[in-house]
C-alpha cells in the first residue's frame, strides 16, 4: 500500500525593528548593554505611567505590512494582552488583538528551479516586547528589562509552506525585506529574528487523508534551527502517527522547544493551555487613524521590493541567479548597481566589481556600499574603461579599490600607476610579428589546426602581452594576432 | 475669606505674609486638627518648608512669582511624588517612593505651590467613604463619627478643615465631588483629557481625571489654570489646538444671562428630605438670578452603575495586575514558588475592596463573558453620553444632587459594598460621558452636615461651569460655613 506525506507549516515570526527608542518610552534600544541600563519608569511599569506610541515603529510595521502585499487597517488601536510573568512588568502586553496593522496579505518566495510561490500572511501587527529572566543564578532568578517595551513585529502566515526548504527560503525572504526596507536590522545573532513554526503532516493512506496533531516548535532564531527542527518534527511525527494512529483533534495541539546541540525538538507542553489573555482595548492609548495620504505617502517611500529587483536585474541585465540575489540582499547594494548600469555600463562587469571588490571592501570597513568613497559615476567609468580594454580586469579591480577607500577618478588613478594598455596597433603589430618568429611551434599548432590549436593561441597571447609589459590591450593583440594566423592559413 | 488659595497668594506676592509663615501656620493648624481627623498619610514638613524658603527667596530677590506662590496645598496619596512616599493607602505600597512626580505635582511646583502633605484615600481610589484605606482613618470634620466621603476623604477633609488651603483629589466615579459634598467644601472633575494623568497611579484608566479640592470656586479656577493644559506623556490628554486652556479666573465674576439649568424631576426623588429641599432651594435660587429650568430625561441613567462597575473593575483588574511583588512594593516572606509571590504578596498586601475589584473585572474580561459584560458596559457608556449630549443641546448645564444623603456614619454601609455603590449613582455617569462638573455648598442638615449641589456642563466647557457655580456662591454664604473643629 502506497503512503505518502505531505509537511504543511505556518510560521509566525517576531521582528525587531531598529527604531531608535522603545515601543511606549523613550528609552533607547538595547543589545548587549548591562542589564537594566536601558530603562524608565513607563517601560519597568512603574506605578502612573503611561505609553506614548512610537510613531517611527507604526510607520515601520505598516511599510512592512505594505511589502507583505496586506490589507492596511485606517483604524487601529491597541490592545491589553493579560499575563503573569516575571519577564513582563505590567502584567499586561500593549499589543494588537482584532484590529492589526495588516492583514490577508503574501509574501512572494524564491522557488527552486527559478519560479516563486505566494504564502498567504494572515496578519501583522505591532507589540512591545517582554523582558528577559536570567536563571542561571543559583538559586535566584534575575530580571532584565532592556529590552521590555522594545518595538516587535509579529507576522503570523497561513499554513502554505509544505518543506522545511520552503519555511527558510520564506524566513530568509522575509528577512530580506525587512532589511530592504530598513525597518530591521535582521541580525539573527543579535535575536532580531525568532520563528515559532506549527507543523503538522498530512498523510495519505488508501484513499483517505490523516492529519496529526500540531505542534509547534518555540523560539528559534536561525535558519538553520528552523529547517532542522521542521525536518526533525516531520519524522517524528510521521513515526509517531506510526505508533499511535493519533490525529489532530481540538486542544492536542503540542508546545516543543529545539535542542540546538542534540538536534531534537523536545516535548514542553502536553496540552495547550487554556490561555485566557482578557484582551480589552487599551484605553491609555488613543486609535491610531492612517488617512488615504498618509497611506500613500507611505507607499511611495515603499519602492521596489528585493525579489522584484532580484527578477528584473536577471531578465533585463541578463545576469544569474545567484548574481542577482547577492546584489539584492541589501537595498544600498541593489541600487547602487541599478544606478551604476543605467550610466551605460555593462551589467556583469559592473557586478562583477561590486561583488568581488565592493562587497568585501564594504564588509570589512563595516559600512554599506553606498558609503564607500566609490560613486556609482566613477564605477560606470571604471566599468567603461575596461570594456574598452584601456585596463585589465585585475587593474580595474585594484582601482575600484584604492577609490574605495581614498576616492578619487579612475582614469587618473590608471594614469598615475601607469595601468593604462597599449592600443597602438602599430607598436603591437612588431611585438606581433616577433613572437611569430619566436614560436614556429605554437604557430604551426594554430595554422594547421591541431589538437592543440586553442591552447597554442592563448600562449602566442600571453608571449605578446608579456613582451609589452602587460601594457598592450588584450582585445587589439588578439584582433592583429588573429588576422596575422588567419593570413598564414590561406595563403 | 482669610486663608483661601487667593489670598495666601496675594498677601505673599505683595510681601505682607512671608511663605514660611503660612506653612508653619498651616502646620500649627495641622498638629492641633489632625489627631482628630486624620487626613493625611504622610505630613511633609521639612520639603515643605524647603519648598517656602526657595518662595521667600525668589520675593526678596524680584524675581516673578507662580500663580500659587508660597500657597500650603495637599494632594492625594495616589500622585507620584519623589519626595515622601506614594502609598495609595495600600499595604501593597507602604514604603514605595516614586522615581518620577506626577504631571500635576510639577505643575505645582513650577507655579510655586508649597506641599504639605498626601492625604488619605480609598485604598487604590476604590471607595466611596475612605473607609478601605489600608493604612489609615479619616474622619469627617463636620462629624468626626462619620466617613469624609471618598476615594478623596483625606484631600476632601484636609480642605474643611483648614489643615491646608486648597489639595488635590482624583475623580473616577465621584471621588472628588462625592467628599467635597460631604465635607462642605469645592470639588471640580474637569472633562476627561483636560488634566494629564501621568502620575496619577491608575484606577479606571478612561474614567480617571485629576481635579481640585478648594474652599471656593475661585480657587478651583485657579487651580485649574495651574494643573490644565496638554502633556505629551498622557496620549488622552488633549492637545490646545483641540481645546485651548483659557483663563478660568477671567469672566468668573460676570453671571451667565438666560441661563438654562436642565433638570431631571426624578433625580429629586427619594432621596434624604433635606438633600432634596436643598437643591430645589438652589434651584429657586438660579431662576431669581434669572435662569430657566428644562425638565429633561436622562433615559440611561439608571445603568450608569452597572456599567461603571464593569468598565472600572475591568479596567482596575489590568492596571493593579502590576503590584505583584516581583519589581516593587510588598512581597510576601512566606512566598515559596514564583507563583506564590503573586498570590501571597496581593493576598497579604491588597485589601477586601480592592481584590472584590480585581475579581469582579476579571471575570467581566474573561472569554465567554466578555460580549455580555464588558462590551454591553461600553454600549452603555455609549448611550450615556448621548443622554448629556442631547441634554447640552437643550441647555447650559445639568444640575443635580451630588449624592443621595449627607455623610454617613463609620460601618454603616461596610456590611452592603452594592448599598455604597448605588450611592454613587449621581456622579458615576458624569465619569463614563467624560463631561466636567463640580460639586458646591449648598446647604446644611438637621444635623449639621453639608449638603452638596452638582453642576454639570459639556466637554471643555469648565469656564461656563465655574461661572455658573459662582452664580451661586456670590449668592450664598454657605461656602464659608466652616465645621466647628476648624474654628
Ligand atoms: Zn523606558
Amino acid at each position: 500500500m502506497s503512503e505518502s506525506y505531505k509537511i504543511v507549516v505556518g510560521l509566525e515570526i517576531h521582528v525587531h525593528l531598529a527604531t531608535r527608542s522603545k515601543m511606549f518610552c523613550g528609552c533607547e534600544l538595547s543589545y548587549g548593554q548591562p542589564p537594566n541600563t536601558r530603562v524608565c519608569p513607563v517601560c519597568i511599569g512603574m506605578p502612573g505611567v503611561l505609553p506614548v506610541m512610537n510613531r517611527t515603529a507604526f510607520e515601520y510595521a505598516v511599510l512592512t505590512a505594505m511589502a507583505l502585499h496586506c490589507q492596511i487597517a485606517s483604524f487601529t488601536k491597541w490592545d491589553r494582552k493579560s499575563y503573569y510573568y516575571p519577564d513582563l512588568p505590567k502584567n499586561y502586553q500593549i499589543s494588537q488583538y482584532d484590529l492589526p496593522i495588516g492583514r490577508d496579505g503574501y509574501i512572494e518566495i524564491p522557488e527552486e528551479g527559478g519560479g516563486t510561490k505566494k504564502i498567504r500572511i494572515r496578519r501583522v501587527h505591532l507589540e512591545e516586547d517582554a523582558g528577559k529572566n536570567i536563571h542561571d543564578l543559583g538559586g535566584y532568578t534575575a530580571v532584565d528589562l532592556n529590552r521590555a517595551g522594545a518595538p516587535l513585529l509579529e507576522i503570523v502566515t497561513e499554513p502554505d509552506m509544505n518543506s522545511p526548504a520552503e519555511v527558510r527560503a520564506m524566513a530568509e525572504e522575509l528577512r530580506r525585506i525587512v532589511r530592504f526596507l530598513g525597518v530591521s536590522e535582521g541580525d539573527m545573532q543579535k535575536g532580531h529574528m525568532r520563528f515559532e513554526p506549527n507543523v503538522n503532516l498530512h498523510i495519505r493512506r488508501g484513499g483517505q487523508v490523516f492529519k496529526t496533531p500540531i505542534t509547534e516548535v518555540k523560539n528559534l532564531n536561525s535558519f538553520r534551527a528552523l529547517e532542522k527542527s521542521i525536518a526533525y518534527e516531520a519524522h517524528r511525527q510521521y513515526e509517531e502517527f506510526l505508533e499511535t494512529g493519533q490525529t489532530l483533534q481540538m486542544g492536542n495541539k503540542k508546545t516543543f522547544g529545539w535542542d540546538d546541540v542534540q538536534e531534537v525538538t523536545v516535548l514542553q507542553r502536553e496540552k495547550e493551555e487554556a490561555h485566557d489573555y482578557r484582551y480589552f482595548p487599551e484605553p491609555d492609548l488613543v486609535p491610531v487613524r492612517l488617512t488615504a495620504e498618509q497611506i500613500k505617502e507611505l507607499e511611495s517611500r515603499l519602492g521596489e521590493l528585493p525579489l522584484q529587483m532580484q527578477k528584473r536585474f536577471e531578465t533585463q541585465y541578463g545576469l544569474i541567479a545567484y548574481d542577482a540575489g547577492v546584489l539584492t540582499a541589501e537595498r544600498a547594494t541593489a541600487e547602487f548597481f541599478d544606478r551604476t548600469v543605467r550610466l551605460g555600463a555593462e551589467p556583469k562587469r559592473v557586478c562583477n566589481l561590486l561583488t568581488q571588490v565592493g562587497l568585501k571592501i564594504a564588509n570589512e570597513l563595516s559600512v554599506r556600499v553606498d558609503q564607500l568613497r566609490m560613486t556609482p559615476e566613477s564605477l560606470a567609468k571604471l566599468a567603461k574603461m575596461t570594456e574598452e580594454g584601456l585596463v585589465s580586469a585585475t587593474s580595474a579591480n585594484q582601482i575600484f579599490e584604492q577609490i574605495a577607500r581614498e576616492g578619487g577618478d579612475p582614469e587618473a588613478i590608471a594614469k598615475e600607476r601607469n595601468l593604462i594598455q597599449s592600443s597602438d596597433s602599430g607598436q603591437i603589430e612588431a611585438l606581433v610579428d616577433a613572437v611569430i618568429a619566436e614560436q614556429p611551434q605554437a604557430v604551426q599548432d594554430v595554422v594547421q589546426e591541431s589538437k592543440k590549436a586553442k591552447k597554442a593561441l592563448g600562449f602566442l597571447m600571453g608571449q605578446v602581452i608579456q613582451k609589452s609589459g602587460g601594457q598592450a590591450n588584450p582585445k587589439i593583440v588578439s584582433q592583429i594576432l588573429q588576422a596575422k594566423l588567419d593570413a598564414l592559413k590561406n595563403p | 475669606m482669610e486663608w483661601t488659595v487667593r489670598s495666601i497668594r496675594d498677601r505673599v506676592a505683595s510681601g505682607k505674609l512671608q511663605s514660611r509663615e503660612a506653612v508653619e501656620r498651616f502646620f500649627a493648624r495641622i498638629e492641633k486638627i489632625e489627631p482628630q481627623v486624620g487626613a493625611f498619610l504622610t505630613l511633609l514638613k521639612e520639603t515643605a518648608l524647603e519648598q517656602a524658603a526657595k518662595v521667600d527667596e525668589k520675593i526678596a530677590s524680584g524675581r516673578p512669582l507662580g500663580p500659587l506662590a508660597g500657597v500650603p496645598v495637599a494632594v492625594k496619596d495616589n500622585l507620584c511624588t519623589t519626595f515622601g512616599p506614594t502609598t495609595c493607602a495600600s499595604r501593597m505600597l507602604e514604603n514605595f517612593i516614586s522615581p518620577y512626580n506626577a504631571h500635576v505635582i510639577e505643575k505645582l511646583l513650577a507655579a510655586d505651590a508649597v506641599i504639605v502633605g498626601k492625604t488619605n484615600m480609598d485604598e487604590f481610589a476604590m471607595g466611596s467613604s475612605t473607609e478601605n484605606s489600608g493604612l489609615k482613618k479619616t474622619c469627617n470634620p463636620w462629624d468626626i463619627s462619620r466617613v469624609p466621603g471618598g476615594s478623596s476623604g483625606g484631600s476632601a477633609a484636609a480642605v474643611a478643615a483648614r489643615m491646608c488651603a486648597a489639595a488635590l483629589g482624583s475623580d473616577t466615579g465621584g471621588s472628588i465631588r462625592q467628599p467635597a459634598g460631604f465635607c462642605g467644601v469645592v470639588g471640580l472633575k474637569p472633562t476627561y483629557g483636560r488634566v494629564s494623568r501621568y502620575g496619577l497611579v491608575a484606577y479606571g484608566s478612561s474614567l480617571d481625571q485629576i481635579g481640585p479640592i478648594t474652599q471656593t470656586v475661585e480657587d478651583a479656577a485657579v487651580l485649574l489654570n495651574v494643573i490644565a493644559g496638554h502633556d505629551p506623556r498622557d496620549s488622552t490628554c488633549v492637545s490646545e489646538q483641540t481645546a485651548p486652556v483659557p483663563d478660568y479666573t477671567a469672566g468668573l465674576e460676570t453671571p451667565l444671562e438666560g441661563l438654562r439649568i436642565a433638570v431631571v424631576e426624578s433625580f429629586l426623588e427619594g432621596i434624604q428630605a433635606e438633600v432634596q429641599q436643598a437643591i430645589e432651594e438652589a434651584l429657586r435660587l438660579y431662576q431669581k438670578l434669572g435662569a430657566r429650568l428644562v425638565p429633561i430625561q436622562m433615559p440611561h441613567f439608571e445603568y450608569a452603575v452597572s456599567a461603571y462597575y464593569v468598565i472600572a473593575t475591568a479596567e482596575a483588574s489590568s492596571n493593579l495586575a502590576r503590584y505583584d511583588g516581583v519589581h516593587y512594593g510588598y512581597r510576601s516572606p512566606r512566598a515559596g514558588s514564583y507563583i506564590e509571590v503573586y498570590s501571597k504578596s496581593r493576598d497579604e498586601a491588597l485589601g477586601a475592596e480592592v481584590k472584590r475589584r480585581i475579581m469582579l473585572g476579571t471575570f467581566a474580561l474573561s472569554s465567554g463573558y466578555y460580549d455580555a459584560y464588558y462590551l454591553k458596559a461600553l454600549k452603555v457608556r455609549n448611550l450615556i453620553r448621548n443622554d448629556f449630549t442631547r441634554a447640552f443641546e437643550q441647555a447650559d448645564c445639568l444640575m443635580m444632587p451630588v449624592s443621595p444623603t449627607t455623610a454617613f456614619r463609620f460601618g454603616e454601609k461596610t456590611a452592603d459594598p452594592l448599598q455604597m455603590y448605588l450611592a454613587d449613582i449621581y456622579t458615576i455617569a458624569v465619569n463614563l460621558a467624560g463631561v466636567p462638573a463640580v460639586s458646591i455648598p449648598c446647604g446644611l442638615d438637621r444635623q449639621n452636615l453639608p449638603i452638596g449641589l452638582q453642576i454639570v456642563t459639556a466637554p471643555f466647557t469648565e469656564s461656563m461651569l465655574l461661572r455658573i457655580a459662582r452664580m451661586f456662591e456670590k449668592s450664598t454664604q454657605w461656602h464659608s460655613c466652616m465645621p466647628d473643629i476648624a474654628k
